[in-house]
């Protein structure tokens, strides 16, 4: 059902491109490969932004964004091609082998200065994951109450200097290499908390972390360290124009909301962090 | 009277190999008795036997009339009265000779390095080896060695002292230090019992010479009768080979 | 004949010979070197990616603002070394003993610590942390008693006390039976005999290989940082992953070489001392 939709998306983009004469044709000569789009994820691909770590598949938000700006730019869905990359891979110095790299990457202007951003493609609420256990035990939905938890996080992420800002915790934080480790540590009760995506938060919550919880949310339109999602590329890369544009395309269409409300859950009733 | 150590049917093997096959021994207190015999034929084993360092398979061992040689006994005891000095002196190397000699006194009879500093250096300075209490073995000649040997022996006040060859290992010129102290330790009337090559100092200094021959004493006597008119072929035989 | 002459300056003829030997091969040496530094030095910059690796890898401002915060990451690997070390010293010696035991009564000392020693050789050390260090936790302690500090501490604890003790076993094993002969034949028990003759000895034997092990364990600290303690390296990722860039590894790298490297001089000089004071 899913495909059928992203690829009727599809279908319509590229008809409108074509009646446009929108993008298709800007990135000529400036891919990898010509007439194929390289594009790098993660391994493994998580849920809700690549479904059963299949990007080739088009389901999950990332993956479906990825055809779509694809699309835009004029590559056909065969013409796209996946790979695999670590982060370390995405940031060395030398030849990349992607076009560019999608695996919800915050934009911070430190990293800017290595490598290149897209205009962003989602705007993230960072949501507090916890176990029905800490519930109980008094934990509140204010900052003051989150300042005597015990903290997690994914060592590599913005969520860390996000909890040294937003929240600044009487104790310092305890850091993992993955997602994996960090819900085997709250099911440990090492930590009472962390701090993750809000759609990544819900996904593990229901799914991964027995009895979890999510206890409230930093809003995505928040002006205090907004977290916000770009599609990574070599610094000085020409694409990035292209991309930018099709994106552009995207957002001004509508499709990339619709992108955003088919893949990822709307998060009622989760209580805004005070 | 009755003999300090008395030694009767004393079998004992390694694996398949029976390297005492029935040993008779009786020693006095203070006498000096030498186990003369070709390597192989018994000697450190038996020595190790009496001392318990060795477990006997059979026959039984009466020191001062209480056997010794039980299974199951507990053999540390024994060891404390019974000293023994060693080929190859097997001093500590990590130990001054000082602590090397102090180490047993102070675990075994609990004496305390303050009471033992003055009978200690007595017996180093009584065997010349005053100025050397605080060197480490790898400092000292072999013949030095093997002196601080028998003084950490003789710490312990053993009623026997065994000796197993202690001067094979020593340069010829220093051989000679070493038999002054046994020849003092003699005087003094120790209960000793050597196993030796020094046939020479055999006949000079012994009570009671044993010939030694696969496993068994084939013969035994005073030095002159084992030495001057042996009445076994195979004792003459020994002896002229190696005199 | 003239073998045994000496040069005017009171050097024999071979020790003359030698010392030209000598001085040629400096010469040679230190050219050479100089060659191959010049080389990179003038090289390595006309690479193309250069500037990119430069940038990437040696970058003057990444390295300033992270060094602060390197150094006090680095705190946590020298706590966590300093309780775990002697912790692996007393447990491996145990178990080197329990391996000794020779009373049949105390047959099932000695298998334990042969199998000790089989498991926690060959597990590797990162599963071990993961195991202890999340799976105890797991069964349901409370908070402080689950910390990963804790449970990780002793998953390396276990696994190189496992070292030690077979490093121990062999010295033990190495020091010659008369050396047990005589402490028995002196009337000392086993017990005391081990104590003051066989282990000062046996210890003082192995000691460059047990060094080998504790420089082993400084690196391998670091594996803690898999189950939420920050140390070192944990933390130069946190800061690779910030501002895109590998710099915060060098630093990190220079901080641990700068405290590893005086180490293990140290340590080779008392054991030279060691063995100059008894010649």
């Amino acid at each position: 059902m899913k495909i059928a939709v992203t690829s009727a998306l599809v279908a319509t983009m590229m008809a409108s491109t074509a009646m446009a004469g929108g993008h298709a044709g800007c990135a000529d000569g400036k891919t990898l490969e010509e007439g194929v789009l390289t594009i790098a994820t993660g391994n493994p691909a998580y849920y809700p932004w690549v479904l059963d770590d299949a990007p080739e598949n088009g389901e999950g938000f990332e993956a479906a964004v990825a055809y779509a700006v694809a699309a835009e730019m004029g590559f056909e869905a065969d013409a796209v091609k996946w790979v695999r990359t670590s982060f370390d891979e995405a940031i060395q110095p030398g030849a990349k082998d992607f076009d560019f790299n999608m695996q919800q990457y915050s934009i911070t202007p430190e990293r800017e200065m290595m490598i290149d951003f897209s205009e962003p493609y989602y705007s993230s609420a960072m949501a507090v994951l916890t176990t029905g256990a800490v519930v109980d035990g008094g934990a509140e939905a204010t900052i003051a109450s989150l300042k005597g938890l015990k903290w997690g996080a994914v060592a590599t992420t913005t969520a860390v200097p996000m909890i040294a800002g937003l929240i600044a915790p009487d104790s310092d934080p305890l850091l993992y290499g993955d997602n994996t480790d960090v819900t085997a540590a709250l099911q440990a009760g090492q930590i009472d908390a962390a701090l993750f995506d809000l759609p990544t938060a819900l996904y593990l919550s229901a799914v991964v972390v027995e009895n979890g919880a999510i206890l409230g949310q930093f809003p995505a339109d928040r002006s205090e360290a907004p977290d916000q999602f770009g599609l990574l590329m070599e610094d000085g890369n020409a694409l990035k124009e292209c991309v930018d544009g099709a994106l552009a395309a995207l957002k001004d269409s509508g499709a990339l909301a619709e992108l955003e409300a088919q893949w990822l859950q709307q998060a009622t009733g989760v209580p805004v962090i005070e | 009277m009755s003999a300090k150590l008395v030694l009767s049917g004393v079998r004992k093997r390694f694996g398949d190999n029976e390297v005492c096959k029935g040993i008779d021994l009786a020693v006095q207190e203070g006498q000096m008795v030498c186990l003369i015999g070709a390597s192989g034929s018994g000697k450190s084993t038996l020595l190790r036997c009496i001392n318990l360092l060795e477990p006997v398979d059979d026959g039984t061992i009466l020191l001062d009339g209480r056997d010794i040689a039980e299974p199951g006994l507990d053999p540390q005891p024994v060891r404390a009265r019974i000293g023994m000095v060693f080929q190859s002196y097997n001093l500590f190397p990590h130990m001054t000779a000082a602590e090397n000699v102090m180490l047993a006194p102070r675990r075994v009879h609990g004496r305390s390095r303050s009471d033992l500093q003055a009978p200690v250096t007595a017996l180093f300075e009584r065997f010349n080896l005053g100025d050397r209490m605080g060197h480490y073995p790898d400092q000292l000649s072999g013949g030095q060695q093997q002196r601080v040997a028998i003084i950490r022996a003789l710490a312990m006040q053993p009623e026997i002292m065994l000796f197993d060859e202690i001067t094979s290992a020593l340069d010829p010129e220093l051989v000679g230090e070493v038999l002054d102290v046994l020849r003092s330790l003699r005087a003094e009337g120790m209960t000793m019992i050597l196993a030796t090559h020094e046939m020479a100092f055999a006949q000079e200094v012994a009570d009671k010479v044993c010939f030694l021959d696969k496993g068994r004493i084939l013969e035994e006597g005073p030095p002159e009768t084992i030495f001057g008119a042996p009445r076994e072929a195979r004792t003459a035989a020994f002896l002229s080979r190696v005199l | 004949m003239s073998g045994s002459e000496t040069t005017a300056g009171g050097l024999s003829r071979r020790a003359a010979y030698e010392a030209r030997q000598r001085k040629r091969a400096m010469r040679v040496a230190a050219g050479s070197t100089a060659a191959v530094v010049l080389a990179l030095v003038l090289l390595v910059p006309l690479a193309p990616g250069w500037e990119k690796v430069q940038r990437s890898f040696f970058n003057r401002e990444v390295f300033a603002k992270t060094f602060p915060g390197l150094l006090e990451a680095f705190l946590t690997n020298i706590y966590i070394f300093a309780w775990c070390a002697p912790l692996i010293a007393v447990l491996g010696l145990v178990i080197a003993l329990c391996r000794d035991v020779r009373a049949p009564a105390l047959y099932p000392l000695r298998l334990f610590g042969a199998i000790y020693t089989d498991v926690f050789r060959g597990l590797p050390v990162i599963l071990v942390i993961y195991l202890v260090g999340f799976g105890i936790p797991g069964l349901g302690l409370p908070r402080p008693w689950n910390s990963p500090y804790i449970w990780g501490s002793l998953a390396l604890i276990l696994v190189y006390a496992a070292y030690v003790a077979e490093i121990i076993r062999s010295g033990i094993d190495s020091i010659h039976s008369s050396q047990r002969a005589a402490a028995a034949s002196l009337g000392l028990n086993e017990k005391d005999a081990m104590r003051f003759v066989v282990l000062p000895q046996a210890i003082r034997n192995v000691a460059p290989a047990n060094m080998n092990m504790f420089i082993a364990l400084q690196k391998d600290v670091a594996l803690l940082s898999f189950i939420g303690p920050v140390e070192i390296f944990r933390q130069a990722g946190v800061y690779k992953s910030l501002m895109a860039n590998f710099t915060p590894y060098v630093g990190a790298a220079l901080i641990f070489l700068a405290v590893t490297i005086p180490a293990t001089r140290y340590a080779d000089y008392l054991m030279q001392k060691q063995r100059r004071a008894r010649t």
